[in-house]
């Protein structure tokens, strides 16, 4: 029997339903934790409706669908999420599976499965092998190329501090009659545990951050016609040609564009489809907007300085969530007919003529993202899932280390979670190899006959 | 025609052919000389840390290498006797005349054992399958299977500065021929190098101004069946020396005098037994380095200078060791020499150190490319065992990394094989708080009273161990301490906390302050000293101990995964092309000895995994 994996089916990036799927013994059981009804009892091949629910807070709406084994892809129990797409909803629900006993998938491993257990062809079996071998690629690549390069560097560097300390104390226990050698204290330990706690807690409180600026920040802007959106959206494209792209985004949305700010990318929704429309407000409607202001981080509401604010244009902004919700009032430099005191949030003026016409809605934004700290605090982030995982493990092998330093249990034993902790981060970045340690040993002590 | 014939007498010769004969083989061993059987021509000591665990496997597996030891040791310690005890370890140091001699004795004493003096330069080889060995002088001698130990012989070149001379160690005729033959009949061979420090002269070295080094005054021996049969009192010391400025200058000045530095050498040699040069070289802001003086023998006045082994000319050694302090007036009997000497790759070997090329040949030891008695020892006795169980048709043992450091050394070496001479070390070993040396016998003599190596009354001793082991864990678990004025009065007398509740004697164990003596205190405990070191050991470190069997648990799965012999890796789609060349050269038994082997990634693991239930139906 195989333990339970689940992953994300479906391909990040565009559409708007994802599918998270989970298989294997214990499939079930992780799911009814997390979802609201209840799949114990159910029929099998049968469509639930509910929500995916986490320490109380609704993550989102979905429908899940129910497979027992043997009559599945896998031929094990099987369940799949069908939830809104974009990367933070899906990887919430993963990540929430994950903590509550399942393993995230290696790539191709479903597939590898339903081969193992019989349940597809010799045929078929071979494009596992190339399943694995392109999603291991394609994923290698990634990490050589994107923000994950610094995270590589900070673990890199967390990991040569932890070696430098597992080859003194191999030192110590190897070359015990050379007392010239540093020893290793309990009190040494200590204070190198709280060094170690303290870089790896600055991983983990990257985490959230670091998938923000891993995938980018979402941008609705959002208004009447003629408010000059289309003007505001190609004035800040303009701004900087350089790192405009047109790839689609990794939201269900499709993105328009892409600036970056701080080295975070904000990708701006496309709106086109509500724009097409002539009478936007007819259509839209409050619960349009409603909508559009659920999947974006960021909404800009574009008001027009020269024209008296209508009821409706009241009405929706009452509807939008004010923390992510920045009220702009556009053409500044036309005649003043917006009567501001029907406003009662803060708001920002500019105009997309003058040269710096949109530089408080820049600050603006930069502010609502606390950019600034981000930035400042010098952080690496963690991106993904997988890396979350294996960070936490390596906390609770530091803590299980803490624990036998209070215990006052030998170092050679506190090391044991220590190296654990050490293999842990090593499997993140995915290079690290059977005899570093000891080659590290011989670079960086002088001993023997 | 013999059974087993086991060329070399050294470490690894002496434990394969005493072993064979024990389990009633009739055995061969030559050697070019049967007074150097036994000899040590490094090292005065044996054991260390790690290595004096693989003494006690040896021991615990019926070899000699313990026993021999405990009878001609003149000083012993146990290392790392305040960390864990996990990596504790014996070392002694040993006598390089008495030790030699016992050993010969012993062989001398073991009934189906024949020595004979030759130089071995050719095998009998007929279809691919070994038949014998031919003598120097052209003497065929059969036998069903060969070991080879043959250390530093084949091809040994000794070089001191400049100068190179084909030479085995002490001056004893090398091998010329045979590593060559072994060429001819499809083995790789590697070149390797290791090195020996000076030996000085007693009365020249001025001890006054040294650091003595005793050794312990509690008894120690390596043997599970023999009590000591030594006085504390009689221990010899050691003594400490360190190097200074005008040493490391003098190096330095001479650097390219050095056969290492100069470019006269070939070999590679060990970096954890760099040369003297290769410490000032490399850790050039180290102002001193740490040398030691260790008696050879209570027969002769020589002193080992341990960790200034250097390939420097002789009058070059002359101004280092008078830069020493204390030794400004030495006298040196020995100059310092590196060896360089021919090796089989050891990925040419099975588990089983049963070669893959030509069958029914076996190798142990230096010609694998370890360095070390105690590795060559634990080598040794492995192939005199399995050499004894293939004439009987029987699977082989092989230990695994769980089992034994002897495990763990054997699996490297025809895993990973080797580039320099391979040391066994603690940090090699995964499973370390399992493998210790106070339950060598627990975990391996079980194996040893199946395949015949140990007698019915060692495993007798083993079983009652086992069960007093079992009824004192019962028994502290089933009583409670009761707490009325006379417990308080003993836990306040010893300055230790009381606990709140009535919890039983295990759970007061598990207390980092608290140890059996003192709990006798409390409750009658009527078990001797290594009964309550194991109880003590398995309460105290039981969450690590049960951590690191879930591991095991975990790695057997995989090494129940056997690969087919006859896979051929050119029909395994996918591998990564260094994973391809790697799995092709060591051919693994295991999934799980593949995924060990370098360059040989989590994801080929899979391809090969998905292959192989494609191919075979593999589960």
């Amino acid at each position: 029997m195989y333990d339970t994996i689940c992953a994300i089916s479906t391909s990040s990036g565009i559409g708007a339903i994802s599918i998270v799927r989970i298989t294997g013994p214990e499939a079930i059981d992780i799911v009814d934790k997390v979802f609201s009804g209840t799949l114990k009892d159910k029929e099998t091949h049968t469509i639930h409706y509910g929500h995916i629910i986490d320490n109380g807070n609704v993550i989102d709406e979905c429908l899940v669908m129910l497979m027992r084994g043997p009559k599945t892809y896998t031929t094990e129990d099987t369940v799949e999420i069908n939830c809104h797409g974009g990367i933070s909803t899906t990887g919430k629900i993963l990540e929430i599976l994950i903590n509550n006993g399942a393993r995230l998938a290696e790539p191709g491993e479903f597939t590898k499965r339903a081969f193992l257990n019989g349940r597809i062809n010799l045929l078929e079996a071979e494009s596992v092998n190339d399943l694995i071998v392109a999603k291991t690629n394609a994923a290698r690549t990634l990490a050589i190329n994107n923000v994950g390069g610094k995270l590589t560097k900070k673990i890199i560097e967390l990991r040569e501090k932890i070696v430098k300390i597992l080859s003194n104390i191999e030192v110590n226990i190897d070359y015990p009659e050379y007392t010239d050698e540093l020893e290793v204290t309990h009190e040494l330990m200590n204070k190198y545990l709280s060094e170690i706690t303290k870089d790896l807690d600055n991983l983990v409180s990257g985490a959230k951050n670091g998938r923000l600026i891993k995938n980018g920040v979402n941008i609705a802007i959002i208004g009447k016609p003629n408010v000059g959106k289309s003007s505001i959206l190609n004035y800040l494209l303009d701004e900087d040609k350089a790192i405009v792209t047109n790839i689609p985004g990794t939201t269900r949305d499709i993105v328009e564009g892409t600036i970056t700010l701080n080295g975070v990318a904000l990708n701006f929704i496309d709106t086109a489809g509500i724009r097409e429309t002539d009478d936007i407000v007819e259509k839209i409607g409050v619960d349009k907007s409603k909508n559009i202001a659920k999947n974006a981080d960021i909404i800009i509401y574009v008001l027009n300085n020269n024209e008296e604010i209508s009821s409706e244009e009241l009405e929706t902004m009452g509807n939008l969530d004010s923390k992510k919700t920045i009220i702009f009032v556009n053409k500044s430099d036309l005649e003043q007919k917006i009567n501001l005191g029907n406003i009662s949030r803060e708001i920002i003026l500019g105009n997309t003529v003058s040269d710096n016409g949109l530089d408080n809605l820049l600050v603006a934004i930069k502010n609502k993202l606390n950019l600034d700290s981000i930035v400042n605090k010098d952080m690496s982030y963690l991106s993904n899932i997988r890396e979350i995982t294996l960070v936490n493990k390596a906390n609770d092998a530091l803590n299980s280390a803490k624990k036998s330093l209070e215990e006052e249990l030998p170092i050679d034993v506190i090391e044991i979670d220590l190296k654990r902790a050490w293999e842990y981060l090593g499997e993140i970045i995915g290079d690290a190899y059977e005899d570093e340690l000891v080659d590290n040993i011989f670079s960086n002590f002088c001993l023997g006959k | 025609m013999y059974d087993c014939l086991v060329v070399g007498g050294g470490h690894a010769g002496i434990e394969a052919c005493h072993i064979a004969a024990k389990l009633g083989k009739k055995t061969l061993l030559v050697t070019s000389n049967f007074k150097n059987v036994g000899d040590m021509p490094c090292n005065p000591s044996i054991g260390g840390t790690a290595k004096g665990i693989i003494v006690r496997e040896v021991d615990a597996l019926g070899g000699l290498m313990g026993h021999i030891a405990d009878t001609s040791q003149i000083q012993i310690k146990m290392l790392n006797n305040s960390k864990g005890p996990a990596v504790r370890s014996l070392r002694a140091q040993a006598d390089k005349i008495t030790y030699p001699k016992n050993m010969q004795e012993a062989l001398k004493n073991t009934p189906n054992l024949t020595i004979k003096e030759a130089m071995i330069e050719d095998l009998i080889v007929e279809d691919n399958k070994t038949r014998g060995v031919i003598t120097s002088t052209g003497e065929k001698i059969y036998s069903k299977t060969v070991i080879l130990t043959t250390g530093t012989y084949l091809k040994g070149n000794i070089l001191i500065g400049s100068e190179n001379t084909p030479s085995g160690p002490h001056g004893e005729a090398r091998s010329n021929y045979l590593s060559d033959k072994l060429k001819e009949y499809g083995l790789k061979i590697i070149r390797l190098k290791t090195g020996t420090p000076q030996r000085i002269k007693k009365d020249s070295i001025d001890f006054s101004v040294l650091k003595r080094e005793d050794g312990d005054a509690k008894y120690w021996t390596f043997s599970f069946d023999y009590p000591p049969s030594y006085k504390i009192e009689d221990q010899v010391p050691c003594y400490l020396v360190y190097t200074n400025a005008t040493t490391h200058q003098i190096i330095r000045d001479n650097l390219e005098k050095s056969a290492m530095y100069g470019g006269y050498a070939t070999g590679v040699g060990p970096r954890y037994c760099p040369s003297i040069e290769d410490k000032i070289v490399r850790f050039a802001d180290k102002e001193r380095h740490q040398l030691f003086l260790e008696p050879e023998s209570l027969y002769y006045d020589d002193y080992y200078l341990q960790g200034f082994s250097t390939s420097m000319p002789r009058d070059v050694q002359e101004k280092m060791v008078h830069s020493l302090r204390g030794l400004e007036n030495a006298v040196i009997t020995k100059y310092a020499y590196a060896i360089e000497y021919d090796a089989i790759d050891p990925l040419q070997i099975n588990a089983s150190l049963e070669n893959k090329i030509l069958e029914n040949l076996f190798t142990a030891g230096q010609i694998n490319g370890t360095s070390g008695y105690e590795e060559a020892a634990g080598q040794g006795i492995i192939a005199g065992i399995n050499a004894s169980l293939k004439i009987d048709e029987k699977d082989p043992l092989i230990l695994k990394r769980s089992d034994a450091y002897i495990g763990v050394l054997i699996d490297d070496l025809v895993t990973k094989g080797t580039i320099e001479p391979y040391r066994m070390l603690t940090s090699r070993a995964e499973f370390r708080l399992i493998l210790r040396h106070d339950n060598a016998d627990l975990r391996l003599r079980d194996y040893a009273y199946k395949i015949g190596t140990i007698n019915e009354e060692q495993y007798k001793r083993l079983q009652k161990k086992k069960q007093e082991i079992e009824s004192l864990i019962k028994y502290l678990k089933e009583n409670h301490i009761s707490k009325n004025n006379e417990t308080l009065k003993i836990f306040s007398e010893f300055n230790k906390d009381a606990p709140t509740s009535n919890i039983s004697f295990y759970e007061l164990l598990k207390r980092p302050e608290i140890n059996l003596d003192f709990i006798s205190k409390l409750i009658s405990i009527d078990y001797s000293d290594e009964i309550k070191e194991q109880v003590e050991i398995m309460v105290k470190y039981e969450g690590y101990i049960k951590k690191a069997y879930k591991e095991v648990e975990k790695l057997e799965k995989l090494e129940s995964k056997v690969i087919p012999d006859d896979i051929n890796y050119d029909n395994v789609h996918n591998l990564a092309s260094e994973a391809r060349q790697k799995l092709s050269k060591v051919r693994p038994k295991t999934i799980a000895q593949a995924s060990r082997i370098s360059g040989v990634n989590p994801v080929d693991i899979s391809v090969l995994s998905v292959y192989l239930k494609k191919e075979y139906n593999h589960e």
